[in-house]
């Protein structure tokens, strides 16, 4: 019988040896090394029925479909744009992808120019990482005001909360429009500087404190302690 | 005349004092600095990301790109900046220590650049640099299935040491540096000798070796998850 070498929610640094024997079987960030299974990132343990594998802490955006992310043009071709998303490849966002209407021979910039922000979901990502993005869809469209801020991919889980719970108390304490796009990068947009400062430091306090418990009770306080 | 006792007064199996930090260079996507007596090296890690110009690129597996080099302020003459004969050797050798253990499959036409700085230098810089790169790739959360730890051993006189400083490696009467760098489980992912040493004493520093890296294995372990303490709750 195999055993488990550590508890659910452990912090394990890669080459720690998780589990030993057959029984148990690796996945994401574990391996399996002949009879054991060491782990391949810095991270958590997660445990579920026979499979073992550790969350990573830290590390760049890998892009997943569906995901909401905020990404800026920094190329165009013929028949599209190719955005940065944070993540080891470039996304390309295709002409039929965008919610606007391209006439034909147009000019791309009319619609989207270099350095342009937008919010664009995550269509399809192939074996060979190359990454689909699209805007169509409600919410998906160009940034226009207000601030990006980066903060750590690993942490956004922490700024959105449980159904969203940390970034609609955001929402409501700060009176600004908050997007968290899954790469790590945070749209603020509020109704003057004060208030988007506000969020800034908030969302800055989430990714530094975002292992604590009681988060949204002490980012609430802050938030009133600031007004 | 044989070598009876060290200058540092250390014992001959007694490696110099070590520290270990993580997340010094906050531009970098995985840092760390590594002392081993007096001397400092740091790591940046950046990557995986877009690996240019094309004709380098891999479109199995992600590479990885090593670069050692020395401040100039680092020893007591000027080191003159840029590369060189040594450094170009030493990243070489790094890159060849580290590859080992990655596992850079799911990052095809990518590279992850480790840049290595040698701030202080007093012997056995290549290993400082490996600790310290092994760790910030690490931190980077690039996927690796182990850490790689490197200390070097030696023959003094007629002394096997662990871990020679700048007054060992210059000993009048001859000293051999053996820079060893090993895995948690002791497969050597790098040895390199010039040097006179007979079989029987290279496999003894070699078992020296294996234990000064299990002590370093231990501190880059501690040193990475001390820094995420408090994050399990």
């Amino acid at each position: 019988m195999g055993k488990i070498m550590f508890k659910e929610k452990d912090l394990v640094v890669p080459g720690d040896v998780l589990a030993e024997g057959m029984d148990y079987l690796p996945s994401g960030g574990a391996v399996r090394d002949n009879d054991k299974i060491v782990a391949n990132h810095l991270g958590l343990v997660s445990l579920d029925k026979r499979f073992v594998k550790v969350i990573p802490l830290t590390g760049r955006y890998i892009p997943k479909e569906g995901d909401t992310v905020i990404a800026e043009v920094v190329d165009m071709g013929f028949s599209g744009w190719y955005l940065k998303i944070g993540g080891p490849y470039e996304a390309s966002l295709m002409m039929k992808d965008v919610s606007e209407f391209v006439e034909r021979d147009s000019d791309l910039s009319q619609i989207h120019n270099f350095g342009d922000l937008i919010i664009a979901k995550v269509s399809r990502v192939t074996r060979h990482s190359n990454i689909n993005l699209t805007t169509k869809g409600p919410g998906l469209r160009k940034i226009t005001g207000g601030k990006v801020i980066s903060i750590t991919p690993s942490k956004v889980p922490r700024v959105i909360g449980k159904q969203g719970s940390m970034v609609q108390l955001l929402k409501e304490k700060t009176d600004c429009n908050i997007i968290v796009g899954q790469n790590g990068k945070v749209w603020i947009n509020g109704k003057n500087p004060e208030d988007e400062l506000k969020a800034t430091e908030a969302i800055l306090m989430i990714e530094h404190d975002s292992h604590t418990e009681g988060l949204t009770d002490k980012i609430s306080k802050f938030l009133e302690s600031k007004k | 005349m044989s070598y009876t006792k060290r200058e540092s007064k250390r014992k001959f199996d007694e490696m110099r004092e070590m520290e270990a930090k993580i997340g010094i260079i906050p531009s970098a996507d995985g840092s760390a600095m590594f002392r081993m007596g007096e001397t400092v090296a740091i790591a940046a890690v950046r990557g995986p990301r877009a690996l240019h110009p094309k004709f380098l690129q891999n479109p199995e597996r992600g590479i990885l790109r090593c670069n050692y080099d020395m401040i100039s302020f680092s020893v007591p003459d000027r080191k003159r900046p840029g590369p060189a004969r040594r450094s170009t050797e030493i990243s070489l050798v790094t890159e060849k220590a580290l590859v080992p253990i990655l596992d850079l499959k799911q990052f095809p036409n990518a590279v992850v650049d480790v840049f290595i700085q040698i701030v202080q230098a007093n012997a056995g810089t290549r290993c400082a640099g490996i600790c310290a790169a092994s760790m910030a790739l690490a931190h980077a959360g690039v996927p690796m299935k182990d850490l790689i730890s490197a200390v070097s051993v030696g023959k003094v006189g007629d002394k096997i040491v662990i871990d020679l400083d700048k007054h060992e490696e210059d000993f009048p009467e001859g000293a051999t540096d053996i820079p060893v760098a090993m895995r948690s489980n002791g497969e050597v992912t790098l040895l390199q000798l010039d040097g006179e040493v007979s079989k029987d004493e290279l496999f003894s520093a070699l078992e020296m070796a294996k234990k000064g890296c299990n002590e370093i294995d231990e501190l880059q372990r501690k040193t990475l998850r001390d820094f995420y303490k408090g994050v399990e709750k």
